[in-house]
């Protein structure tokens, strides 16, 4: 959007009397620019996709995943899990649906795996902060890294580390009909306003924070704790991201300030997937419904494969840029 | 009549909440509106998305904050 940055540093040198490639004026160029954009992504996108979703209510993805067997029914769980309309407050009863309706855990766990990790507007939003390699590459390792980790739980046969009255609970089938289009316009506007209400505050404080290291924060300081060379950079974005939580809207700017310093692409990567996939809310949830051994072991593979998938977009990485 | 609101006590579920008590004062119904935010007790009704609408012990809603004008036509149907 090189229309928006044009307006936005005229606004900085002749609004504010403020040098756009300054400290000052840069920062504060960063902060409008990005904040504006992902707020126009925002809305255009999470509308689109909430008319696609509307497709695709829980009832009809278990429907689908139910006619699918061993690794057919994992790839598609990840597939799906990229369109359901999914908030972190229902995933329990999901996982509670799935999984008495005769799913086997770990499809349920590709779809959970992927439903944070992936979504339609992350795509569209890393292919415009980005570029559109990069938002298929993540796309692509996303998906991978929810079939394999379902698969993976599905073998260790974790069943019985699920607590007993997930598997009692009744199956409701379908309690709606058929949605008219007006009702699929409204869920989508209703999409909007919620998620712009759930998420504006971290788009500002992630924008914040992508402005303060984009001027403030010293080069020689980001890249002696996260750069290129350093091989304990994946390690770290990712230890620090999993017990944050915020959405991919929030992180992305701060990825995108990172990767400006030179951070390695893979560890931006690590560090956006970390704090979407793996949060202390949501395993404070899961942990209502599964184990402990279980819930450790879904939180080992999620965080092993981010931080395998780190290093490979930093080996390969300059490809993408 | 016994209205239920299932769902984890997020902000949809105190609308749907509102809502329905709104429609039942409408149609001068003298209805008891219980929250059920406990998974266990949600997922006996087989409820996937929340927030959901359980009136008389049957599920008429799920996963939408229905309008006044909606919830009064669950009443009547109900």
């Amino acid at each position: 959007m090189q229309w928006l940055s044009d307006i936005v540093a005229w606004l900085v040198r002749d609004g504010f009397g403020l040098d756009p490639a300054g400290r000052l004026g840069g920062s504060i160029h960063f902060f409008i620019y990005d904040v504006i954009k992902i707020f126009i992504l925002l809305g255009v996108l999470i509308f689109t996709i909430s008319w696609v979703q509307s497709y695709f209510p829980p009832e009809r993805t278990r429907r689908i995943l139910g006619q699918r067997k061993g690794l057919g029914a994992n790839i598609m769980a990840a597939l799906l899990g990229t369109i359901t309309p999914f908030c972190s407050c229902s995933s329990i009863p999901l996982f509670i649906g799935f999984t008495s309706a005769g799913l086997p855990i770990g499809v349920t766990f590709s779809f959970l795996i992927s439903s944070p990790l992936v979504d339609l507007a992350s795509i569209i939003l890393l292919a415009s902060v980005f570029n559109w390699s990069i938002a298929l590459a993540y796309v692509l390792v996303g998906l991978v890294l929810a079939v394999v980790g379902g698969s993976m739980i599905s073998r260790m046969k974790m069943e019985r580390h699920v607590e007993a009255f997930v598997f009692n609970s009744p199956v409701l089938q379908n309690a709606d009909g058929h949605l008219t289009r007006r009702q699929r316009f409204d869920f989508a506007r209703g999409q909007v306003a919620e998620i712009f209400g759930k998420v504006w505050l971290y788009v500002l404080i992630g924008v914040g924070i992508g402005a303060a290291i984009h001027n403030w924060v010293p080069e020689a300081f980001i890249s002696a704790l996260l750069g290129q060379d350093k091989w304990w950079s994946v390690l770290v974005a990712t230890v620090v991201g999993i017990p944050m939580y915020a959405d991919i809207f929030g992180t992305l700017p701060i990825a995108e300030a990172l990767v400006a310093k030179g951070v390695g692409i893979g560890t931006a990567l690590a560090f956006m997937m970390a704090v979407t996939a793996l949060s202390l809310p949501s395993m404070i949830m899961l942990k209502r419904v599964v184990k402990l051994p279980l819930l450790l072991l879904f939180a080992g593979i999620v965080a092993v494969g981010i931080i395998m998938i780190g290093y490979i977009f930093n080996a390969f990485g300059t490809m993408f840029l | 009549m016994i209205i239920k609101i299932l769902g984890s006590g997020c902000k949809k579920c105190i609308a749907l909440g509102e809502n329905a008590k709104a429609a039942a004062d409408a149609a001068g119904i003298s209805a008891e509106i219980v929250k059920v935010t406990d998974y266990a007790q949600i997922a006996a009704y087989g409820v996937m998305s929340t927030p959901a609408l359980v009136i008389d012990d049957k599920v008429v809603s799920t996963g939408k904050v229905l309008s006044v004008s909606e919830v009064a036509e669950k009443l009547g149907t109900a």
